[in-house]
């Protein structure tokens, strides 16, 4: 009798219920066509050296280096690489124990936290203690600790904005917890609305949901919206209030393509407020070397920092984090480089400078294009991308056009993305993936792709939608296409 | 030229070794001195390294929402002792140290606890290190200084690599199994090892194993009522996971007697005891070679393990990240792919998920953090969802990756690195081999200690036959017999072990697992510390 081990039947429930879109249907269909041979332009996920940025040149010396530590002893090492690279990677490799290939301490090497710490500090204007700063491999295994930190079973609720980084939906998914959606205010920029909140608390509680914690996402993704200072302390007031830990998504902060709201961080606010709130609210900050002008998603660097924690929780954040030994080494020395990046003086500052400013400049344009392009579209409207990577455009699907996503057994916005894909080799991650309100329907784009590009791209879309809209419109209640 | 890594560099690497963790300005400790139980609980808690900002709130404070009382217990209720409370009083001695080098009668401190070669001085493969130096920083590839510098096939290796990366963005999310063209190299070296093919959509290459293993557990387990077979002793990784989710552990013991054999009659047992108080045994863990017991299985026994699963319809994990390390010449590695395949056993047969590392083998590459699952034997909606929890993290790093696919495909024979890469890997695993015996020795001439050779993997797991007097000693201080045991042996020499309890051990036994990792120079000044420590403390303690 052949008992069979592991069925999909008995997996756990929690692992079939989450979804994880990015990396989901639309992503599997595109790499089918690639592999056909067709053009694909990968726009589903922020990953910004895949559409042809080039990694910054200190830090890749720099990690070389460390990498094969005999180049330091060669004589001709001048030849190949500036002397303040030489000395950086000297200075990280003296804090290692061991070089890149030995286990630092599980929450990071201390001397890469002490840069944090004086990296938050500098940013702030507040002290920042090192040993609360865990470094992880990326942001996303930070988030992930923390809220099996949280959440205790399905009573416990975790607020999370609607549309959100389905991050935050798979990984409560996998918890077993329960996601409370707040929505964010298409008509008002993305904007959050503290009643919204208030609404949706008031009904999780009601349905005995016990909610535990409220996750931010600033700059937003996919929605790319920046915070006001005003909206940050209105947050923070209302989870001081609530007895809510506030979860401080961050790792957008480079990225700021407008003047009207600079990125402030919760941190900062909260100390403003001063006390009660200062030493009252809980907060988790997260940051990454995978966004910003960096963009070293491959790498899997990032850290979190703990205020208000108790010591005892914060052991206990520390016992899980050794369980996995050590975040990898390599990327501890990444986030060291970038949050003490080359001054000026240095000798890399000048191109350093440069390559950094030209990403920031040219992201900045290319949200401004992607916007501008969308909304020249028939029936598709696009909120300014103010931060992030990401343009969330919402598309007006026609009846006709939803009609014929149910006959094909498709969600309207997949429906589309996927006749996108199939037209121009364009993919994207249908709305669906992030949430949206009922019956609005969105794709998330990134503007990572490169300028000279951009263009092109912009076009063969608004001609595949303005036909495909032109087609559902003239054809109310058929489908056909 | 290649160099080993000499003069400048290595001094670099030497003093910050001296100088492990020596940023711990705000050290307070709670220490949380375990209860004197069972054995089969883990007696380690973790201290505390505690913030004294004014930021840090009470934990009693029931006006926050995340306090002690109210985080998730299974986060409370999982243990790791391989960085445990030893640890942490190691790293508290050693910040004192720096200051009151007189109040010591040792002037340093020695990390035996934790298989992390490279922290002791241990070199790593000059060939892999100068593939990653050239993927991290390419630009070196269009400079003709660099074939002054690097070897000639680590430069073809590199751009061999580079052209199977989408772009050469070797900063990139990649796809969330891991490069095609590296998984590729990976199954050529499975297959080059076992004689049987390896496919490499099989591969899922992760931050090291163990996320590997979380994710296997995080897919079997639903509740508690779901039981995973591990072996007594057992790296914590294992307990702790299973604890993380909510599952239960269900003990098989190794036979110490019998130089840490696996029995098909224990297993069938203990499965059956676990049944019978209503548990669904999902998988049965096996670590070889195991840690922290270095016993070696032999291909009969593995092939009594491959149809016991296959009987009782459980999936065989098989931790395998020791696999380079094999110290005696009567015993050698087979893997668990290897002996179900030429058991005629294919993939309706067996569902098999096989582990590897970078962490450890002659390469002893732990801090890049690079290891791969191959998973056979699962229909493809079970494998449609490992791959979506792989892709929530998007993918693992991706210099990880490429070592990855360097150790499972070194270089050749005829290759310009071939001769130093030997030279490299046979000095490495001959001094482990003899530090291994050397050690062992040592540890069997103590008055009432045992200790099984170490067939394999990095550890000395001896057999403490502690006398009453001792016994009696730990139980006032509330502790475990060997946590005991190890404090003293720390406070005497600055040698760190972990006390068996956090490998758990048959009820009423103890042991400590110390690492054969020390370079060898270290050795005769350990094996003295220890055998004078051990003597002391006998001379105090005995019946």
């Amino acid at each position: 009798m052949a008992i069979k081990a592991l069925d999909y039947d008995t997996l756990n429930e929690n692992v079939k219920k989450c979804q994880y879109a990015v990396r989901g249907e639309l992503y599997l269909r595109a790499s089918e066509l690639q592999k056909e041979g067709k053009k694909i332009i990968f726009t589903n996920v922020g990953n910004p050296h895949a559409l042809g940025q080039k990694p910054l040149t200190f830090p890749r010396q720099v990690v070389a280096l460390c990498q094969a530590p005999f180049l330091l002893d060669d004589p001709n090492v001048g030849m190949l690489f500036p002397a303040d690279a030489i000395a950086r990677a000297k200075h990280y490799l003296s804090l290692t124990s061991g070089g890149l290939g030995a286990y630092s301490d599980s929450r990071g090497l201390p001397g890469v936290r002490k840069e944090v710490a004086e990296f938050i500090q500098r940013r702030d204007g507040y002290p920042s203690d090192p040993e609360l700063i865990f470094l992880t491999d990326g942001a996303s295994k930070g988030v992930m600790q923390i809220l099996n930190c949280v959440i205790r079973g399905d009573g416990d609720g975790i607020l999370v904005p609607v549309p959100q980084y389905p991050l935050y939906s798979a990984t409560i998914s996998l918890l077993g917890g329960t996601l409370v959606p707040y929505y964010l205010d298409e008509s008002e920029n993305w904007g959050l609305d503290v009643n919204n909140l208030r609404q949706s608390v008031a009904q999780a509680r009601s349905q005995g949901i016990t909610v535990r914690a409220m996750v931010i996402i600033n700059p937003g993704n996919p929605t790319g919206q920046c915070l006001s200072e005003a909206n940050l302390r209105e947050i923070l007031k209302y989870c001081y209030n609530e007895k809510l830990v506030l979860l401080g998504d961050e790792v957008y902060q480079q990225n700021i393509y407008q003047d009207e709201r600079p990125f402030i961080s919760s941190k900062k606010v909260l100390m403003d407020m001063g006390s009660p709130f200062s030493n009252g609210v809980q907060l988790v900050s997260f940051h990454t070397v995978s966004k910003g002008y960096w963009g070293e998603c491959g790498q899997r660097g990032g850290y979190f920092e703990m205020t208000n924690l108790p010591p005892r929780v914060v052991e206990e954040i520390y016992k899980v984090a050794s369980i996995a030994l050590s975040p990898n080494v390599s990327a501890q020395i990444f986030m060291g480089l970038m949050v003490s990046p080359p001054k000026p003086g240095d000798i890399s500052y000048d191109q350093f400078a440069r390559e950094s400013k030209g990403i920031l400049e040219s992201l900045r344009r290319r949200a401004r294009i992607m916007t501008d392009g969308f909304n020249s579209c028939k029936n598709v409207v696009c909120n300014f991308t103010e931060g992030a990577m990401y343009s969330f455009p919402q598309i007006r699907l026609p009846p006709g056009a939803i009609q014929a996503a149910k006959q094909a057994g498709k969600v309207p916005d997949v429906f589309y993305c996927l006749k996108l894909l199939e037209a121009t080799g364009i993919s994207t991650v249908p709305g669906s993936g992030f949430g949206q309100k009922e019956g609005v329907f969105h794709l998330r784009t990134t503007i990572l792709p490169a300028e000279e590009e951009m263009p092109e791209i912009m076009d063969s879309f608004k001609k595949f939608n303005d036909e495909f809209m032109s087609q559902y419109d003239n054809n109310v209640g058929y489908s056909r296409m | 030229m290649r160099r080993f890594v000499i003069g400048q560099a290595k001094n670099l690497i030497d003093q910050s070794r001296r100088r492990q963790l020596h940023h711990h300005k705000n050290l307070s400790f709670v220490s949380l001195i375990p209860p004197f139980s069972a054995p089969s609980d883990s007696s380690s808690r973790h201290l505390s390294s505690s913030s004294s900002s004014d930021m840090s709130a009470s934990d009693s404070s029931s006006s926050l929402p995340v306090t002690l009382d109210t985080i998730n217990p299974k986060v409370i209720k999982c243990e790791y002792a391989v960085r445990g409370e030893i640890v942490n009083i190691a790293q508290k001695l050693q910040e004192d140290l720096k200051t009151n080098k007189d109040a010591y009668p040792f002037d340093e401190i020695i990390y035996c606890n934790i298989g992390n070669p490279q922290s002791l001085g241990q070199q790593p493969i000059t060939f892999f290190r100068e593939v990653l130096a050239l993927c991290s920083y390419t630009a070196l590839l269009d400079e003709s200084a660099t074939h002054g510098l690097f070897s000639s096939d680590s430069i073809e290796r590199a751009w061999k690599i580079l052209d199977q990366i989408p772009g050469r963005a070797t900063g990139a999310y990649s796809h969330s199994q891991g490069i095609k063209g590296l998984r590729d190299a990976i199954a050529d070296g499975i297959e080059a090892r076992d004689g049987f093919p390896a496919d490499p959509n099989d591969i899922f290459m992760t931050d090291g194993a163990s996320p590997g293993v979380h994710m296997m557990m995080q897919l079997l387990i639903t509740s508690e009522k779901d039981g995973i077979l591990c072996p007594i002793p057992q790296y914590p990784l294992y307990s702790a996971s299973i604890a993380l989710h909510g599952g239960t552990l269900v003990p098989y013991y190794l036979d110490e007697a019998s130089g840490w054999g696996l029995e098909i009659s224990e297993l069938k047992k203990q499965l059956e005891d676990a049944r019978s108080k209503g548990i669904t045994v999902r998988a049965l863990a096996v670590i070889n070679p195991g840690n922290p017991t270095g016993q070696v299985l032999s291909e009969e026994n593995q092939r009594d393990v491959v149809n016991f699963c296959k009987q009782e319809g459980l999936v065989l994990l098989a931790d395998e990240v020791y696999q380079e390390n094999v110290y005696v010449p009567d015993k050698k590695f087979h893997s668990f792919k290897k002996v179900a395949r030429s058991m005629g056993y294919g993939e309706k047969d067996l569902a098999l998920v096989s582990f590897q590392s970078v962490s450890k083998g002659y390469y002893g590459e732990c801090g890049k953090r690079g290891g791969y699952m191959e998973v056979t034997g699962f229909t493809s909606d079970v494998r449609e969802q490992i791959y979506k929890m792989a892709s929530v993290n998007l993918c693992s790093n991706i210099s990880g990756q490429i070592l990855a696919s360097l150790i499972m495909s070194p270089p050749k024979p005829g290759d310009d690195s071939y001769e130093s890469y030997i030279a490299e890997k046979d000095g490495i695993l001959s001094s482990l081999a003899r530090r291994a015996k050397t050690l062992e020795e040592a540890l069997n001439k103590l008055e009432g200690v045992t200790c099984n050779r170490a067939e394999g993997a990095m550890y000395l797991f001896p057999c403490l036959h502690l006398p009453q007097k001792a016994i009696a000693a730990a139980e006032a201080e509330k502790t475990a017999p060997d946590n005991f045991y190890c404090k003293r042996l720390l406070k005497a020499t600055g040698i760190v072990v972990v006390p068996g309890s956090g490998f758990r051990q048959v009820p009423g036994t103890w042991h400590f697992r110390c690492t054969i990792l020390p370079q060898e120079d270290k050795i005769p000044a350990i094996v003295d510390r220890l055998t004078a420590f051990h003597q002391s403390f006998m001379d105090e303690f005995r019946d």
